[in-house]
């Protein structure tokens, strides 16, 4: 076995690790903190399944972007829609045998690597062009746009341009889930990409990357307009009432 | 003292997203309220040494009391969605008076003192130390926001500026930096009842003389009662109505849709303030002890219904928050909500809005109007966002939007809405929204006014409108003072009761 294969299943270890530790923490955070006021921007939905909807909209079709700038929106969707069937793709080098519904999905997610690329070029075309998004974007933000159209560089780049042996990647990913380690290609392509995916997993928790757990804590999004009708009181502000 | 002159922004026939005009509104700062002013709503006097570690501390705090907070600080990705969407971006092009800017003014003090990449890699993520330089730019920017919730429409997260803005101006105000009008206004509402420091007996003077003058105009009684046990109503209402213009003329018009349903209401002095600036300045404690007074108002005089005035920001606190703070609404099981609770009469919504009153009583025939009274007027009406944004009337999501117009429908025979993209849930603030109603904050009232002046001047040229009806204290007395600057007469606006008043049939004269 050699030290890279053994590098390699350490840092994945590790970056899952950070990935599962990280978000369960802070996703208990968001949980624990209280809400004390009702404040779901209005108009909102009156019910439970209403606001249920209103979150499936959001997190589906992103309605409240395609409000606000159609550029925006068309290139954010784009990325992730093409980085969901990416990930659904990918879920066959987790299983044996595999799926049919991810074996089904193997065409959309390979032409959806370039749908990924082009929806993150669009995106930092923007922070470049547009001087108000000029003007708000960090390092940080470059960063992470730069990680992810590397991450889809590469992972393209082994599809199309110089192949890398798969089946000795799907043996090594299968063997890290029975907890051996089997040997990695050292393909210098397959290397990076699985060294940035392995960041984008160490960056996740604790970076803006928490928008994705935290649409769904966001008190204007997931609340129901009835404050008339039931008594909204939070642990820390019914001590005032005695 | 005086501000500074300024340029009126132009109107233009369209919108147009002003290119970043780095500092354009860095001189804009609200009067700093007096060690007097503060102490006596219960902050510290004045900035003193150890403040920054003081103000750390209380934002520790409230990421744990306020999970909008604490998710809005991780959740923006800097998408830009929000950046044209806030009425002073639009107006004065500084790049802080973009919700994402106005934020991260926040986020980077949150990300250096509470995330782990901010602690180690501040120049990363924009991770800042709280100096006074940075609290300068708070003081600045979190007071150039009305809290008007229109960039949390569009956010892809619902991040709401609103939020940010209140928990800075509660750092604030606990390390002992205060906004003068707002916090001034607090003490006067505790000690005298009203926003506008106006007595007892001054009221009673004044509701008086409306009595006389309505007698005069219309020959009818109606009455404007003031403190009477037993009346099924309570109507809370912004004291501006008691005296300002336009805002009188629509509590005559509440006074005669009470008369001419055979309603039995009362004021209260006690409540004589339906605003509550508690909420301005995001302090939890304040803008319960303010709403307290409701309470205990209908307590006393043992009424059965709550009604509210045409008030924004109010029939926030009222519709989504009276419940929560003091048990005024429904559904509560514990024996301070039942207190209250088992009193009001829960055939109606409890608390109602006095638009809600008018048009179920115009729904069930109760109310007559002759329309072309008001034929002189041709009409739009303005959302004000804290009725759009964060409230609701009636049954169903966006009543606040149907019913307001149904009602001016119902009184008069000419209404031309504004641009779609400026109205309902994308409306403009007024631009003096949210504790910003101050004349230290003129030139930024002015240039926060655009967006609203230039779909107005579409609809005045396109349709002739003339009279733009709103619901919304704040929204009147801002429009009145900075309709003269974009050429406009301050007449042209006023509230949708002034519209009832003038139309309504109040039957025999006695």
């Amino acid at each position: 076995m050699s030290a890279l294969s053994v590098a390699y299943a350490a840092l994945f270890y590790a970056a899952t690790a950070v990935l599962v530790v990280g978000l369960a923490l802070k996703i208990r955070l968001y949980a624990r903190t209280p809400a004390p006021l009702k404040i779901p921007t209005t108009p909102a939905p009156v019910t439970g399944t209403g606001v249920a909807l209103r979150m499936v909209r959001e997190v589906a079709f992103f309605e409240s972007l395609f409000k606000s700038n159609k550029w925006t929106w068309a290139f954010g969707w784009l990325f992730h829609v093409s980085l969901l069937l990416v990930l659904l793709r990918h879920v066959r080098y987790f299983q044996e045998p595999v799926w049919a519904p991810i074996v089904w999905v193997q065409p959309f997610g390979m032409y959806a690597g370039f749908g990924m690329v082009a929806g993150l070029a669009g995106l930092w075309a923007r922070r470049f062009l547009v001087d108000r998004v000029r003007y708000i974007s960090t390092p940080s933000d470059h960063l992470h746009l730069a990680l992810l159209i590397a991450i889809g560089a590469t992972g393209l780049g082994m599809r199309f341009v110089m192949p890398t042996d798969i089946i000795a990647v799907k043996a090594f990913m299968l063997g890290l889930m029975r907890l051996e380690i089997l040997p990695l290609p050292s393909d210098p392509q397959l290397l990076a990409h699985l060294t940035l995916v392995a960041v984008l997993m160490i960056v996740f928790p604790i970076s803006k990357l928490l928008h994705a757990p935290g649409l769904f804590f966001s008190p204007t999004r997931n609340q129901v307009d009835n404050p008339r009708e039931a008594r909204h009181v939070v642990s820390w502000a019914a001590v005032l009432d005695k | 003292m005086a501000t500074a002159a300024f340029e009126t922004p132009k109107l233009k026939p369209y919108p147009v997203i002003p290119l970043v005009a780095e500092g354009a509104m860095a001189h804009s700062k609200p009067f700093v309220a007096s060690a007097a002013i503060q102490t006596n709503i219960g902050f510290p006097g004045e900035l003193t040494e150890g403040w920054e570690q003081r103000a750390v501390a209380r934002m520790g705090e409230l990421l744990g009391k306020y999970r909008s907070l604490q998710v809005y600080m991780d959740a923006c990705v800097h998408c830009g969605a929000c950046s044209d969407k806030c009425h002073y971006y639009l107006g004065t092009g500084d790049p802080k008076n973009m919700p994402v800017a106005r934020q991260d003014l926040m986020r980077g003090v949150y990300r250096r003192y509470f995330t782990f990449a901010g602690k180690h890699f501040p120049k990363l993520v924009g991770a800042v130390d709280l100096t006074k330089d940075v609290l300068d730019d708070w003081w600045r920017y979190y007071n150039q926001c009305s809290e008007c919730r229109r960039c949390s429409v569009f956010c892809p997260y619902g991040i709401d500026t609103a939020e940010i803005t209140m928990a800075a101006r509660e750092i604030m105000d606990s390390v002992g930096l205060g906004q003068k009008y707002s916090n001034e206004i607090i003490g006067k509402v505790h000690k005298i009842g009203n926003n506008l420091g106006l007595p007892g007996p001054a009221l009673e003077d004044t509701l008086q003389g409306l009595e006389e003058d309505v007698k005069e105009d219309t020959g009818v009684d109606v009455r404007y009662p003031m403190d009477v046990k037993g009346a099924e109503v309570l109507l809370v209402t912004p004291s501006a109505d008691f005296f300002a213009e336009p805002h009188v003329e629509s509590l005559i018009g509440y006074g005669k849709v009470f008369h001419a349903a055979g309603i039995s209401w009362t004021l209260s002095s006690k409540a004589s303030e339906a605003g509550n600036f508690g909420m301005f300045i995001g302090n939890y404690e304040q803008l319960r002890k303010i709403a307290l007074r409701i309470r205990e108002a209908a307590l006393e005089l043992g009424v059965k219904r709550i009604v509210v005035g045409e008030c924004g920001h109010a029939w926030r606190v009222a519709y989504s928050f009276w419940n929560t703070l003091v048990g005024i609404g429904a559904g509560g099981k514990d024996p301070y909500a039942i207190e209250l609770q088992n009193q009001l009469d829960h055939r109606h919504k409890q608390p109602t809005h006095i638009c809600e009153l008018t048009y179920d009583l115009i729904q069930r025939g109760a109310l007559k109007f002759d329309k072309d009274k008001n034929d002189d007027r041709i009409i739009t009406f303005h959302d004000s966002c804290n009725v759009a944004r964060a409230s609701r009337m009636g049954d169903m999501p966006g009543g606040q939007f149907v019913i307001p117009r149904e009602i001016i429908k119902a009184v008069a025979n000419r209404f031309h809405d504004m641009a779609p993209q400026t109205i309902c849930e994308s409306t403009f603030c007024c631009g003096g929204g949210g504790g910003l109603l101050t004349d230290d904050l003129i030139e930024l009232r002015v240039k926060g006014a655009l967006p609203r002046m230039e779909a107005l001047k579409n609809v005045v040229d396109q349709h002739g409108v003339n009279f733009m009806a709103t619901i919304c204290a704040i929204c009147k007395a801002q429009f009145t003072k900075v309709l003269p600057y974009y050429g406009f007469d301050m007449s042209l606006v006023g509230g949708v009761h002034q519209l009832v008043s003038k139309a309504i049939r109040l039957g025999e004269s006695h």
